[in-house]
């Protein structure tokens, strides 16, 4: 199973077996992780599963769809890395995935 | 004040479907939804995404569902508190005593609470100073748009609401509007305009930019904004609006005295009582062993809560179960004649 490693606003790393077809999200939902709030449960509809993806990844994920480009407006404190977990997939190309959480979701 | 049986906080689908049981076991409910319509997250997140797992309902979207739960509910002539909060609740009597932000006051013997993720409130400008400065120089919406004529207005965000009042506001007042990234979200038509006025000169237009700082100490004079390069420019500001759309809180039911398990309420699975007696959680927001988020399950929960709500309000009755098929009582209640 892929490896993703979610780091918290304060630092604390946490690293996790994810399932593929799994979203990043549902990957720290299901366990536990703090900082993901998926407010609205993976419809890509509220901005609070908003992660920094690591720059090394950046590129190698899948391009963001329109919608969630609209949505990251709303995200708190957007970056340039900035992507929302829900609309990542996870998949083998992924293992070793490594996305930090913004100091809150809203 | 309103006196009533059922007082439901939330009008999403499983507020509107809670309507309809207590309907139909002969309860009145009055509705509070601090959105300024009726739907939920179904009108304001997903109007038009397709659902496709509501019984018998093969395909629909979050607005044809709102609008096949309202002719549902339409025989019991529900009345709708919108654009308001429930702040508090207390004890009175044997009643709950319920109070809005708009200072509205209902007395009910029961309270359901259908509020999925907490109410839709505008997100807001996320700087330190900003709050200081809500409502008197920054604002998140516009009730009367005189109050800013002639004034330096910035505007953030790239969705319609900024873009619309970006090209009204324009049209008297010194306007830049302010987005993070080029493209606007908002309809192609409304960009296109606020483009035509900025190279008439007639509106600022900043991007890829975001807000910075505010300066001034007991008034706002001005404002620094930044782009990814932390290039920082200084806009001679009176007023700040901030469109950022809505996000989902809470709020004041974390106050309440009701069991709390991380942003949802504990229920038992009988009746879907929280931890005080006539206060019901369902939806989205009530937990139990096996809880799943699903509009159906929160059907289900309504069905239970609304047959435990009638114990307490009518408690000299005996509830009877009935069919809508054959009893006649339940069928006046929804309205049918016999020839129905």
């Amino acid at each position: 199973m892929p490896k993703i490693t979610y780091i918290e606003y304060g630092g604390k790393s946490h690293t996790i077996d994810v399932a593929n077809e799994l979203t990043v999200m549902e990957g720290a939902v299901q366990n536990d992780i703090p900082g993901i709030d998926a407010d609205c449960g993976g419809a890509c509809a509220c901005a609070t599963c908003h992660v920094y993806v690591d720059k090394k990844w950046f590129n190698k994920l899948p391009k963001a769809e329109e919608a969630e480009i609209d949505m990251l407006d709303v995200a708190f404190e957007p970056k340039k890395f900035s992507r929302l977990g829900c609309q990542i997939s996870v998949t083998d190309e992924l293992d070793g995935l490594v996305v930090k959480m913004p100091s809150k979701q809203a | 004040m309103i006196k009533t049986d059922v007082v439901i906080i939330g009008s999403g689908p499983v507020g509107l479907f809670a309507v309809h049981q207590l309907g139909i076991v002969g309860l009145k409910a009055e509705v509070i939804d601090n959105l300024d319509k009726i739907g939920g997250q179904c009108i304001e997140l997903y109007p038009d995404k397709p659902i496709y797992d509501i019984p018998a309902l093969p395909k629909c979207t979050g607005k044809s569902l709102t609008d096949n739960l309202l002719e549902q509910i339409k025989p019991f002539k529900t009345n709708f508190h919108l654009s308001q909060r429930v702040e508090s609740i207390s004890r009175e009597d044997n009643n709950w005593k319920i109070t809005t932000n708009k200072k509205n006051i209902f007395l009910a013997s029961n309270i359901i609470i259908a509020a999925g993720v907490g109410s839709f409130e505008p997100r807001k400008l996320q700087i330190n100073e900003a709050e200081k400065f809500e409502n008197k120089q920054i604002f998140y919406s516009i009730k009367d748009k005189t109050f800013f004529k002639n004034k330096k207005i910035s505007i953030f965000g790239g969705g319609d609401s900024a873009l619309d009042w970006a090209i009204e506001l324009s049209k008297f007042s010194e306007v830049t509007l302010i987005h993070r990234r080029n493209e606007f979200r908002g309809v192609e038509h409304s960009s296109e305009i606020a483009r035509g006025l900025e190279k008439e000169g007639k509106l600022k237009i900043k991007t890829p930019f975001s807000i910075n700082s505010i300066e001034g100490e007991d008034k706002i004079n001005a404002i620094t904004i930044k782009n990814e390069d932390e290039k920082i420019e200084k806009i001679s500001t009176d007023y700040i609006l901030g469109f950022f759309g809505l996000i989902m809180k809470l709020g004041p039911i974390a106050e309440w005295g009701l069991n709390l398990d991380k942003k949802t309420i504990p229920v038992n699975t009988n009746n879907f009582q929280t931890n005080k007696e006539g206060i019901f959680a369902i939806g989205d927001i009530c937990s139990y062993p096996g809880k799943f988020k699903l509009i159906l399950s929160g059907f289900h929960e309504g069905a239970l809560a609304a047959r435990a709500c009638f114990k307490l309000a009518r408690p000299n009755e005996k509830y009877r179960f009935e069919f809508t098929t054959t009893s006649k009582t339940l069928q006046s209640r929804l309205g049918l004649k016999k020839s129905d």
